[in-house]
């Protein structure tokens, strides 16, 4: 691990040299910021590393096995609770992002009666506490035999999703120059045939920033699924992993074990996507 | 009467397209998000709870039974006999104000520190925004095994230096400072990523006219900087808010399920009313429906202040 490093000049030089105990401040400072950021996570990794009983002992550094992560996808439904997470939230990616891009563009480039209220909808439906539809929908998938299957979870993720996919990907088409459409239009394609033949494979990266969010987004997604996923071959991971830590018994080194796992995937997309993700995140914002 | 069938016809002709683009996303957001709030208004405004909505058991049908009490709800909840509305209230209010404090400020100092010239620059980055990686379940769980009272490493440091260990989460007021340092670590990464893409977008000519001029580094930083970052910040501080408002993992996993507390936010006694003991789902619509108020409100007086203040389209 990187310790501070005062005193040498850098390389690059910066327009001014900063003194040394400036330097040195500047390093401590972010050292302190990078453990603090990076304990939870190692000592998570460490004690899944460490036994069944070895969280019991969280100071003790010796004595390392993987029973852990042998019984959790030996023994328990962590594989399939793995496979649904991996369902719905590929499910509700795809769906979420073909039907924004459509209306993210329609918004982008065209001016029609509807589309201010349209931008406010797509506002305001960020702010909408769960508590509000979870109730309803709850009813609602019930009476369409919906709840407990991954349709309806899917489908409740949409909800979520899809106002701000499109929003953030309005942010994204407003910055493909309009000269593009207006050379498809030039050559004769319709408005759809431009946005599909022109702007799509453009905004490729914008598409997939907005596929990782709702990835993202569906993957650590815990109230919806708790209540509608009742049976235990249904459970995403964010049900499953409750169940390790429940009020009779705490199996805490099989908690550990499965959050690792269930960090790896969630970790890669999320270091692939993010620097566009801000991008995309308070672009979509300040041109609302 | 034929001028306004020209004009709907003439504008259709235009924007069928548009309309035709947008029809999927509406749909969508009539089915999932319109006729659900609809649906939870109404149940706002009546007594309806597990016993008495509709439900179908084995294969008979049961008909609802429940009925319309008017504004009874809010009444029970505004009045604060229900719920202990307005303490809850309040700590969810500080709840938002603190979390968003300090993931602002310490994105923005971060940020600051980030956006110069040296060595393991792009180390620390990616070791700063390892939080953001996790899942917020994921990361809580972790937290309530570091806080755990006779296991949690941090008593187990605390004790080593010789202090006694401490209940974090056991006590309201510990619960309420754990809670907070949780989602804190949770979301300072995307404030400091964001601030970081803003600090880089403001001209560096805009620093170094400033220099010239004789401006000292806190005159710069107040003159040059923080304007440049007006439409970044507003964006993300409207969106941190909103999220933090409705932070519903980090309190429902960290403080249990178990019975009620001090500590619950006002989402998550929401959701505890609708799916624990006798189904309270007229009371929890309620509550939903109060929250997306406040936050409506919130809004529109936020957007406003911006707007007054630099003049967005």
């Amino acid at each position: 691990m990187s310790t501070a490093q005062p005193a040498r000049p850098l390389r690059h030089r910066p327009r001014e040299q900063r003194s040394r105990t400036a330097s040195a401040a500047l390093h401590t400072a972010l050292v302190a910021a990078s453990l603090v950021s990076v304990f939870p996570i190692a000592f998570i990794v460490f004690v899944s590393l460490r036994g069944r009983d070895g969280w019991q002992e969280p100071t003790r550094l010796v004595g390392f096995d993987v029973s852990n992560y042998s019984h959790i996808l030996g023994e328990t439904k962590f594989l399939t609770w793995f496979g649904n997470s991996v369902i719905v939230a590929l499910g509700a990616t795809v769906l979420g992002v073909l039907i924004a891009a459509t209306a993210g563009y329609a918004v982008s480039r065209m001016r029609f009666p509807g589309h201010r209220p349209l931008m406010w909808t797509f506002l305001v439906v960020q702010m909408f506490p769960m508590a509000v539809l979870i109730v309803p929908l709850y009813n609602i998938l019930g009476e369409l035999e919906l709840l407990d299957s991954y349709t309806g979870l899917i489908v409740t993720y949409c909800s979520i999703s899809v106002p701000f996919c499109a929003w953030m990907l309005k942010g994204y088409f407003d910055t493909v120059p309009v000269e593009i459409d207006e050379a498809g239009r030039v050559d004769g394609l319709t408005p759809f045939g431009t946005f599909w033949r022109l702007i799509v494979p453009l905004a490729r990266p914008g598409l997939a920033v907005t596929g990782f969010y709702s990835f993202i987004t569906a993957w650590g997604e815990v109230a919806f699924a708790t209540q509608f996923m009742s049976s235990e071959e249904h459970y995403t991971l964010a049900v499953g992993l409750q169940t390790f830590v429940g009020q009779q018994k705490a199996e805490w080194g099989l908690m550990t074990a499965a959050a690792v796992l269930i960090t790896i995937p969630a970790a890669l997309v999320f270091f692939v996507a993010q620097r566009h993700l801000v991008a995309g995140l308070t672009a979509g914002g300040t041109k609302g | 009467m034929a001028t306004v069938v020209t004009t709907v016809r003439r504008s259709f002709g235009t924007h069928w397209y548009a309309w035709a683009m947008v029809l999927p996303v509406v749909i969508v957001l009539a089915v999932l998000v319109g006729y659900p709030l609809g649906k939870g208004v109404y149940l706002s405004f009546t007594d309806a709870n597990e016993a008495n909505v509709a439900r179908t058991i084995g294969v008979n049908h049961i008909e609802a039974t429940y009925k319309s009490v008017g504004l009874d709800n809010y009444w029970k909840v505004l009045s604060g006999q229900e719920g202990h509305f307005y303490s809850r209230l309040g700590w969810t209010v500080v709840w938002t104000a603190s979390c968003v404090f300090l993931h602002y400020t310490l994105g923005l100092g971060l940020a600051l520190l980030l956006n110069r010239p040296m060595r393991f620059r792009a180390l620390y980055r990616v070791l700063l925004i390892l939080p953001w990686a996790v899942p917020a379940f994921v990361a809580t769980f972790s937290w309530r095994l570091m806080f755990n009272e006779k296991y949690g490493v941090l008593n187990a440091f605390l004790t080593k230096l010789g202090m006694d260990p401490v209940d974090w989460l056991g006590d309201a007021t510990l619960q309420k400072v754990s809670a907070v340092a949780v989602n804190v670590w949770l979301g300072v990464p995307f404030m400091m990523v964001a601030i970081l893409g803003g600090l880089q977008s403001i001209p560096r000519e805009l620093h170094e006219a400033a220099e010239m001029d004789g401006a000292t580094p806190w005159q710069r930083f107040r003159h040059v900087t923080l304007p440049g970052l007006k439409s970044v910040s507003g964006t993300v501080i409207l969106l941190g808010v909103i999220w933090t408002f409705n932070m519903f993992q980090v309190i429902y996993l960290l403080i249990g399920q178990g019975a009620s507390s001090e500590s619950e936010i006002l989402v998550t006694y929401a959701y505890r009313l609708a799916f624990q003991g006798v189904r309270d789902y007229a009371g929890s619509a309620t509550y939903g429906i109060l929250i997306l108020s406040l936050l409506l409100v919130f809004a529109v007086f936020y957007r406003r202040m911006l707007t007054r203040q630099e003049a967005v389209r």
